[in-house]
């Protein structure tokens, strides 16, 4: 596949507080991708030198292989859903769509046309005369979609679209959005901080964190082999434990010798460990490899998270089977669900709960 | 207790706005005979419309001058604040000047000054032998002599009011979203087309409430027109200072305020109209 966008090297200084540390990222043709990470860490700053709001302070962003350096927003053949929508207030439903197209002098019965069809799209047939500060949420979400997917772009840039949306509706966006995406073969670059919605509709997650990006790859790859302690905890629940490699295939932690699957690290290096909280089956007390005492249980629908309290680590532990708080229990971790990382520089260990 | 707050206002606003409106409209509509007794009458406000020859065409009756040409004169330094202070509130809200704050205390420093001293400055500049005709003459050029002129009270006005003008847009401008600039620009509209298309409709609210605060005082005004028209120069608030300072008559110069309140009244309503249409875009209808 053809690399549609690319960064290369970009940094980004605001007075003398780097937001983006030589960010390299490429995004190819019909890729819907995925920029994760919490508040402050780059994410939108990326996405708005790729719309054309800011330059790098170094570093060149490509689109078709041709630099953009010098193309100012008007001119970029992008399309943006803004965070909050930013949708015209003096305008309404069908004079907001409309807009792009007025702007490119389209005949007025052909942007009709494609007005009705794009109100059509997301599900507002009836709703052009409206004003866009009388509908909901959901439905000026829908609206700033239908405006930025009405001019054809090839990429469609969305800044936390669903972040101000009610989880419901969030989930159901979600859905539409991917099916769009999927329907009409666009290019999506999507920044959030809900690893969930990340998990569910991208192709390729970029994690990052800090002015960079820590992993990028699929949704599978970046929950079953996440590369660092950060990416590890930002991305579903874990146990996120310092260990130490003793060779190849064995590693010790919380003072016991497991047996794993990662190689290629040196003698006792120091390591991190991160075993999934659904990974850790509960077994009678002693049966274990290691032992210890329930503290805590939580309802949570569809399992229960349980606190065992064992080797001195407070284990969190997801099962469908409840194990009273007080109970002895023994907690078994098979060899391929161990996870070993690099330590990373700064370890966050402490952080994760 | 809450309420128990609202007392002194309602106070206030009972002997100092309401009694005094009550008083301009009952002496708008009474007369005092020879004896000092008051009575009744209607003929303050005909009096208003009236010509003082037989027949004469309505636009040209005295009164219906005055209010012509205080009406048209408050109108053009309306618009000529409008012309000049739109530009400059979008230079000063646009985010190129390192030293903004600085600017906009330029701007504002001349208010600090007293009304009449600064419109006494007009008139030492204007006149035949003032600042500005010994320094046409210095450099051989004709002199200009607009000292109590049409002109001259225009100019004043827009000096005067320009401020009125400036701060209601400059704010509309600066406490502008962003974002949606930003996402007409995303949509393909070049600088031209932004500022027509969005910037300018969104900053409405702020120029009806600038000429809102320019045409109001600038059609009452009687200062300015006293000190650079030269008293001949005749508009409404001349009418009303003269009819209660000079006259003597407070029924008349009452009818006169009556006729100026209304005509503010309608004005208002009218702008408001643009302003209403706003409102409703910026966020108060609930379908």
């Amino acid at each position: 596949m053809p690399r549609l966008i690319e960064l290369k090297g970009v940094s980004k200084l605001f007075g003398k507080q780097t937001v983006l540390n030589h960010v390299d990222l490429y995004i190819r043709q019909n890729e819907f991708v995925t920029l994760l990470g919490p508040s402050g860490c780059g994410k939108t700053t990326t996405l708005r030198i790729i719309g054309g709001f800011e330059q790098p302070s170094s570093g060149d962003v490509f689109f078709n292989e041709k630099s953009m350096l010098n193309t100012p927003p008007h001119k970029r053949k992008l399309n943006t859903v803004f965070q909050k929508y930013a949708l015209f207030p003096n305008m309404n439903v069908a004079e907001n769509i409309a807009f792009g197209l007025k702007i490119k002098k389209v005949p007025k019965a052909e942007i009709k046309e494609k007005v009705i069809a794009m109100l059509k799209l997301v599900n507002l047939e009836g709703f052009e005369n409206r004003r866009v500060t009388a509908l909901s949420g959901g439905q000026q979400q829908r609206v700033a979609i239908a405006r930025a997917l009405v001019n054809e772009p090839e990429v469609l840039l969305l800044d936390e679209p669903l972040g101000a949306l009610d989880l419901k509706l969030r989930k159901e966006m979600q859905v539409e959005l991917k099916k769009m995406q999927q329907k009409l073969g666009i290019t999506f670059i999507y920044v959030t901080h809900d690893q969930e919605e990340a998990l569910t509709m991208s192709d390729t997650i970029a994690v990052m964190n800090e002015g960079e990006i820590l992993q990028i790859g699929t949704p599978e790859d970046i929950y079953n082999e996440p590369k660092n302690a950060f990416v590890a905890a930002f991305i579903g629940e874990s146990n996120i434990l310092s260990g130490k490699m003793l060779q190849d295939f064995h590693v010790e932690f919380a003072g016991v010798n497991f047996t794993c699957i990662d190689k290629g690290f040196a003698k006792n290096e120091h390591v991190d460990i991160v075993v999934r909280p659904e990974d850790i089956r509960i077994t009678t007390p002693d049966a274990g490899m290691v032992n210890g005492v329930v503290s805590n249980v939580i309802f949570k629908g569809v399992h229960y998270e349980m606190r065992v309290d064992a080797a001195g680590i407070s284990w969190k532990v997801h099962s469908t089977v409840q194990s009273p708080t007080g109970s002895s229990v023994g907690l078994v971790i098979a060899p391929e669900l161990i996870h070993v990382m690099k330590k990373s520089v700064s370890s966050i260990e402490d952080n994760v709960s | 207790m809450r309420r128990l707050f609202t007392y002194p206002y309602i106070l206030w606003l009972a002997i100092f706005v309401i009694a005094p409106l009550l008083l301009v409209v009952f002496f708008a509509v009474t007369g005092t005979d020879t004896y000092g007794n008051t009575y009744f009458t209607l003929q303050n406000m005909g009096q208003f419309f009236e010509g003082i020859i037989d027949d004469q065409p309505f636009f040209q009756r005295i009164y219906v001058v005055i209010t012509m040409r205080s009406l048209r004169l408050a109108l053009q330094t309306a618009v000529i604040c409008f012309i000049l202070g739109y530009p400059l509130a979008y230079i000063l809200a646009s985010k190129g000047f390192r030293n903004k704050p600085f600017l906009i205390f330029l701007f504002i420093m001349p208010m600090w000054m007293n009304f009449l001293v600064r419109t006494y400055g007009w008139m030492s500049i204007l006149e035949r032998n003032g600042i500005m005709n010994n320094f046409l003459r210095l450099l051989n050029l004709p002199t200009i002599d607009i000292m109590f002129t049409d002109s001259a009270v225009l100019l004043g006005m827009v000096y005067n009011f320009l401020p009125f003008m400036v701060l209601p847009i400059y704010t509309s401008l600066t406490k502008m979203d962003k974002r949606i600039i930003e996402a007409a620009q995303d949509l393909g509209a070049n600088p031209r087309n932004v500022f027509l298309r969005v910037v300018f409709p969104l900053s409405l609210p702020g120029v009806v409430s600038g000429i809102t605060m320019v045409f109001m005082p600038a059609a009452a005004t009687f200062i300015i027109p006293n000190l650079l028209g030269g008293g001949q120069f005749f508009l409404l608030g001349n009418l009303v200072e003269q009819q209660f300072m000079l006259a003597g008559n407070w029924h008349f110069g009452s009818a006169v305020a009556v006729v100026m309140i209304i005509l503010m009244i309608v004005s208002t309503f009218i702008l408001s109209r643009f302003d209403r249409q706003e409102e409703v875009s910026e966020g108060g209808m609930r379908l």
